[in-house]
């Protein structure tokens, strides 16, 4: 009689330990692979699983015999017609296939990091330690949703069945005459009132009449339904986080935004896109990129067209303007929108921003960030002062005027995660919608 | 004494199991074995597992119990990686060779599947830890778990003391050595018992907590250490040291100049896993054969006395057929020889040639053929033969026959592989001891032992490799290997490369060659 053992409700992952082992082991390399994918990759592939190579450094060496030293034999089954001397060529060699005898070495594997570990590796890269501690100042839509009853209200709302029982139990307890009582009493008056006269009956019909008036000034003291039996339904206004986000990415593409320029930029919008993602069940991306034009273009075009040009910065505003007029109507959309470029803007576009994103873009988008890519070396020239370039300046005055709006400047890669927290972390005042 | 599961007389009639119908299949099954095959076997603890937990079992290689280390987490990465592709199934059943045996179930499986994994574990595996010689005098069955459990806690405790990465470093060295980290002739002393290594441990620690070699006030003696004489000479060196040495872990944890008691006590916990698990890996083809056959006997038994369905039968051929498939060398899927099925071949092969032998089977296997008794002449294969014995005394020339064997010579200079011999008269012979020779694990793996050490003067720790057939070291991976060794004797090491034919020096490599 064998002993029988249930483990299966023992904990499962007695290699989970292990696994992190091997994953701290590998870390250094397993994070310059992902952070190598996602620069080449796709924004939305950051946030999948990804298939990493082996990571050197987790070799287990041993002493091994070479392969191309020596003289074996093989025995091996399954000979068609050979017969001794007979001499076959290595592959290797043009020949393809495994050579007799040799497996596959295990080192060649490549192994599935799940979402969870990519997005470790890639946030650590941008040191951000826990991005569910963020808060995004969420707009949300209410919805009525019935609570209950309340003794106020509008005549809209008023709860009949509810009313009524209250009124019913309201006059059980003041002993508010009932019609039948009053019917049984009229009855018996117009009875006594048609028999032919006895001696006892005017003395009857008097006490009844008396009753009836009793009876009939309390029913009209105690209504039939008074105001305080009457409710009203309740309704609480529940706030329904909004669905769909939409975020556009504005990236000034013009001559003088070099490869690093483009790289931060890139960065803070996968940033951005990976939070919004988790944080909404509906994320969508529009790229626009512009020169001295804007056009909407897609996910490979924006990172890796080279076309340049000029700069006109409020090309970029009006076609996000555009944009959302024809597709995001902003009752349904929670707009965001990133905008990336190194300032330089002519004056009088500058002014021409200033004056598109008063007049429109700022009422409609929950959130406006600007980031301004710099050279590390204007840093500290120009970290701590309002100063800056044309569009800086100009952004300047709006940020002054609209709370959803945030700027800054970035140098560096490093400095793309407090920015990215700073924008994101404030909680102003909850606006409602335009 | 099998209680009927229905009427119709079948021990289970679903594919769901339960604990009730694996019990009694149990029962009927091991009854059948002992009657039928004669076997003998350890008392058995069947584990119900999911297949996560089964994965996490590959990962520590199969033992239910193991220290924590990095390597498994990337071998749970790579098996996982696999069964998520579907590049491979999972095992249906993994046993542990202990006493009480130590089977685990995997929950997902049919009742038909359950069947055949308590014949083939339960009583195959089983019987064959039971009673092959190798695993009688090398392994105590009985004393793995604790062992394991000792060993585990000890290294999370070291882990404590001395943090995650000392740990680790001197893990990783030493399990770049297991394969030279084993006796291969003589016997290891049984595992002493957990009160034994306690005391030993104690005294260490002691001595650990209260040296200081501050407090040493005896100048050194001239010359003098624990080797004694003034230079002795190189001989009178080697006796002392037991040298020539070739299990490298073993001379490392008693020798090693700079390894702390604990350090030590990890370099042994590897060294004598490394030894537990070596029996196994010079077993394959008979544990699997033995499995294979038990199992297949047996449920064939139990088909041929109505226990069984047509339905369960045909379920069960398809699972044993997939086990024992053997894809020719040039087919895609080749990766060598299956032990399952080879082992299986040779044991039906023996109780053809011991029922009905042919002239040529009289001729090649005299004390066996014909004798009639195969279960006699399996029971005593099964105990004394490891793969290489087992195959040099047992292959048939049917058999070569069958499989269609044959011999590629493979010169590493030469731009063919020539075929030196196939299945026919002249290469039954070279077939069989070629094949043989390929399961001789002390053969297949480099020869390496330690040849000096002189500890009053530089202490380098020199070691040989014999070069058999030309077959040199993978440098890569010798460096790396050096490298551990280094950091686990303290000081330089260097490595010959012996022809073992000539005694030629083909080459030398030494630490001090090779950077951090």
């Amino acid at each position: 009689m064998p002993i029988f053992i249930d483990r299966r409700l023992n904990p499962k992952d007695k290699s989970l330990g292990n696994r992190q082992r091997f994953l701290r082991r590998a870390r250094e390399e397993l994070k310059r692979s992902i952070r190598d994918k996602i620069r080449t990759g796709r924004i939305a592939d950051v946030d999948s699983e990804h298939a990493v190579s082996m990571p050197r450094g987790t070799a287990e060496p041993s002493f091994t015999d070479a392969k191309d030293s020596g003289r074996r034999q093989h025995v091996l089954p399954g000979n068609k017609h050979f017969a001794p001397g007979d001499r076959v060529p290595k592959p290797g060699q043009g020949s393809g296939g495994s050579s007799p005898g040799k497996t596959v070495s295990e080192d060649d594997f490549r192994f599935v990091l799940s979402r969870e570990e990519v997005l470790d590796l890639f946030f650590e890269d941008l040191e951000l330690p826990d991005m569910v501690k963020l808060n995004l100042k969420e707009i949300l839509a209410f919805k009525p949703r019935r609570a209950g009853f309340a003794a106020t209200g509008s005549p809209t709302n008023i709860n009949v069945g509810r009313t009524m029982r209250h009124s019913h139990g309201r006059r059980i307890a003041l002993k508010r005459p009932k019609q039948e009582e009053l019917d049984a009493i009229a009855k018996e008056l117009a009875i006594l009132a048609a028999e032919p006269q006895n001696t006892g009956a005017p003395q009857r019909i008097a006490a009844l009449q008396e009753e009836l008036e009793r009876l009939e000034r309390r029913r009209r003291r105690i209504a039939y339904v008074d105001p305080v039996d009457i409710r009203f339904n309740r309704f609480d206004a529940q706030p329904v986080p909004n669905a769909n986000a939409v975020m556009f990415c504005l990236m000034d593409v013009s001559g003088s935004m070099g490869e690093r320029e483009k790289d931060l930029a890139k960065r803070f919008f996968v940033l951005l896109h990976l939070f919004l993602k988790r944080r909404y069940d509906r994320t969508e991306i529009v790229f626009v990129r512009h020169t001295h034009e804007a056009q909407e273009v897609d996910e490979e075009t924006f990172f890796y067209n080279t076309q340049s040009g000029g700069t006109v910065v409020s090309t970029a505003l009006e076609e996000m303007h555009r944009i959302i007029e024809e597709r995001y109507p902003s009752n349904e959309w929670n707009i965001y929108a990133a905008q990336a470029s190194d300032g330089d803007n002519f004056a009088t576009d500058s002014e021409r921003c200033i004056g598109l994103m008063d007049g429109q873009i700022m009422r409609l988008c929950q959130y406006f960030a600007y980031v301004e890519i710099i050279d590390e070396r204007e840093t500290h020239i120009f970290g701590a002062t309002e100063n800056g370039t044309s569009l800086w300046r100009a952004y300047s005055a709006v940020n002054l005027k609209w709370p959803n709006f945030e700027m800054s400047r970035i140098a560096t890669a490093a400095d793309i995660y407090p920015v990215f927290r700073r924008l994101f972390a404030r909680q102003p005042a909850v606006r409602k919608s335009a | 004494m099998v209680r009927q599961a229905s009427k119709s007389g079948l021990l289970f009639s679903d594919a769901d199991w339960d604990f009730k119908t694996l019990s009694r299949v149990h029962e009927a099954i091991e009854a059948i074995a002992i009657e039928e095959l004669h076997l003998d076997v350890y008392p058995v603890q069947m584990e119900i597992i999911s297949s996560q937990q089964m994965l996490d079992a590959y990962s520590s290689v199969g033992m239910p119990l193991m220290y924590r280390h990095w390597s498994f987490g990337k071998h749970f990465l790579y098996q996982e990686l696999l069964y998520r592709k579907g590049g491979r199934g999972l095992a249906y059943e993994l046993v542990i060779n202990s006493n009480p045996c130590i089977v685990y179930l995997m929950e997902e499986n049919t009742m038909a599947l359950q069947a055949l994994v308590t014949a083939h574990a339960a009583l195959g595996h089983n019987h064959f830890f039971k009673n092959n010689h190798l695993f009688r005098q090398w392994t105590d069955a009985s004393a793995i778990l604790s062992y394991l459990d000792f060993a585990k806690a000890y290294i999370a405790r070291c882990e404590e003391r001395h943090g995650v990465a000392a740990v680790e470093a001197i893990l990783d060295a030493a399990h770049a050595l297991m394969e030279q980290g084993v006796f291969r002739y003589h016997r290891p002393p049984k595992l002493s018992s957990e009160r034994q290594r306690e005391g030993v441990r104690e005294r260490l620690e002691y001595e650990e907590r209260s040296y200081n070699d501050l407090w040493r006030t005896l100048p050194p003696s001239k010359g003098g250490d624990n080797t004694g004489e003034k230079n002795p000479g190189v001989a009178e060196r080697k006796k002392t040291l037991k040298l020539p040495e070739e299990n490298l872990l073993y001379f490392l944890e008693k020798n090693s100049l700079v390894l702390e008691p604990w350090q030590r006590e990890i370099v042994r916990i590897v060294r004598v896993i490394a030894q537990y698990f070596y029996p196994q890996r010079q077993t394959q083809v008979m544990n699997e054969g033995c499995a294979t056959f038990v199992h297949y006997t047996l449920m064939n038994t139990l088909f041929d006395r109505g226990l069984i369905s047509e339905g369960v039968m045909l379920e069960i051929l398809r699972n044993h057929s997939n086990v024992v498939f053997q894809p020719a060398f040039d087919d895609p899927r080749f990766s060598g020889i299956n032990p399952y099925a080879l082992g299986l071949d040779m044991m039906q092969d023996i109780q053809r040639i011991s029922t009905e032998p042919t002239a040529e089977d009289r001729d090649w296997f005299p004390d066996i053929a014909g004798n009639g008794n195969w279960r006699e002449t399996l029971l005593e294969a099964w105990a004394n033969h490891r793969d290489e014995s087992f195959i040099r005394q047992y292959l048939s020339p049917a058999l070569m026959r069958k499989w269609r064997f044959f011999i590629l010579a493979d010169a590493a200079s030469e731009p063919h592989y020539e075929v030196s011999s196939i299945h026919n008269e002249r290469g039954y012979e070279k077939i069989r001891a070629g094949l043989a020779h390929s399961y001789d694990i002390g053969a297949s793996r480099p020869d390496i032992q330690v040849v000096d050490v002189d500890l009053l003067g530089d202490r380098q720790l020199r070691l040989e490799h014999k070069v058999k057939d030309g077959i040199m070291l993978e440098e890569a991976n010798r460096d790396a290997a050096m490298r551990h060794i280094r950091s686990l004797w303290g000081y330089e090491v260097s490595l010959a490369a012996i022809d073992a034919q000539t005694g030629e020096m083909l080459n030398e490599r030494s630490t001090s060659q090779i950077g951090e």
